[in-house]
């Protein structure tokens, strides 16, 4: 059991291993499109780690990184029609990122390292807390941005009027790219301020 | 001619890849130990960049847009394949980092070397997808635009990760809190050369 707890924390993909940075960084300006992302995320990973699991004998050595590629895109292209369909503002808002899912590094390195050497079950389970734990740390940045770079969450207001009265003002810089870089980098030094988590 | 010029200048430096939409990221974090060798994979990035663009822009154009199949007579015209977008684009990629990889063992078994596993993995860097699916959002008219956008953006991953590399190298010798150490500065560096960049943002 403890082994698939610990992408939500001690093998964070995001924190400790550096995968997935790109779309972890580029989507949580506001919360809403980072849970998008984070749930769409999770869903790819798991099923294709079930797929892959499923057919990994029968795959050449060779050719399985296109393999890999073609079930990971497959996947991606229906979670991009359902966003189209049900989450029309999200999915413009997200717009390239939704495709860089193929590329994500966490979904292709689950797959080289977990689904090609364990059984179908165990590789759902991997793939699923592996994606948690990459949404983990969307949510996280994804609030503190939009907490303080706007004064909302999921486009409700949170801080009250009476602050923006007695003179408090949002923190543009939060929304401007760098400032998710920076955040995430905090994010490892408190992590790793945790003697049993440094390495 | 001037059109060119302003979206070269505008891929480097304003909508750099690295910078303004964290793209390739994971090698670029973990390539970025030494100069020579980030070098190294900036060159290939950009070459893949520079051939895969201009590539998908015609299969885009041709083939998979919405009535782009017009050229093929009457039965293509309503024809829209633009849910094949992304398998094609990634198809194309793996090909030709393939390709790249048989052609520098041939020519540079150093470079070969230094590069390691990297090199297969830049058919999953998400810069070279993402500069496909930017492309083709932004609309180019011509080939030439785009391959000069490729270009551009090739030269702009080239000089993040050449640059990062440096602050990386002499780092080593400076004094960071533990906990910190490692990744941690690294993402803050990053962040803040992308503050650096965004002064570019008035040209």
């Amino acid at each position: 059991m403890k082994k698939y707890l610990g992408p939500l924390n001690k093998e964070n993909p995001v924190l400790v291993q550096v995968l997935g940075v790109c779309s972890a960084l580029a989507v949580t300006a506001q919360l809403k499109p980072a849970v998008v992302m984070a749930l769409s995320v999770t869903v790819v990973c798991a099923l294709s780690n079930l797929i892959i699991s499923l057919i990994r004998n029968t795959i050449p050595p060779r050719v399985r990184i296109i393999v890999q590629l073609l079930v990971v895109s497959f996947f991606v292209v229906m979670v991009d029609m359902f966003l189209q369909a049900f989450v029309y503002d999200v999915s413009k808002m997200l717009s390239v990122f939704v495709g860089l899912i193929i590329t994500n590094c966490i979904v292709m390195g689950r797959l080289e390292a977990f689904a090609l050497s364990h059984k179908p079950l165990p590789s759902l389970v991997d793939g699923l807390m592996n994606g948690l734990g990459y949404g983990l740390v969307l949510v996280v940045v994804g609030t503190l941005r939009e907490l303080f770079g706007r004064g909302t969450l999921w486009n409700i207001r949170i801080m009250p009027q009476a602050f923006y009265e007695a003179g408090y003002l949002d923190n543009g810089l939060m929304i401007l790219p760098p400032m998710a870089l920076i955040l995430v980098g905090s994010l490892i030094w408190i992590l790793n301020r945790n003697p049993k988590n440094a390495k | 001619m001037m059109e060119l010029v302003d979206i070269f200048v505008r891929s480097v430096f304003i909508d750099n890849m690295v910078f303004a939409y964290f793209l390739g990221m994971c090698s670029y974090l973990a390539v970025s130990k030494d100069v020579k060798t980030a070098f190294g994979l900036g060159v290939a990035v950009c070459f893949v960049l520079t051939v895969t663009i201009p590539v998908n822009y015609l299969i885009d154009k041709y083939l998979l847009s919405p009535g782009a199949l017009a050229w093929a007579g009457a039965w293509g015209e309503g024809l829209d394949l633009s849910f094949l977008t992304l398998i094609i684009f990634i198809a194309v990629i793996a090909a030709i980092v393939q390709l790249l990889e048989m052609v520098i063992e041939k020519i540079s078994m150093p470079l070969y070397q230094a590069l390691g596993i990297f090199l297969p993995l830049i058919a999953v860097n998400c810069a070279i997808l993402g500069g496909s699916l930017f492309m083709q959002e932004r609309h180019f008219p011509t080939v030439a635009h785009s391959f000069v956008y490729a270009l551009g953006s090739g030269a702009g991953w080239l000089l993040a990760i050449v640059a990062f590399a440096a602050i990386r190298e002499r780092l080593r010798y400076s004094n960071i809190p533990k906990p910190l150490q490692g990744n941690g500065i690294a993402y803050i560096i990053t962040g803040l050369m992308g503050l650096g960049f965004m002064c570019f943002l008035g040209i």
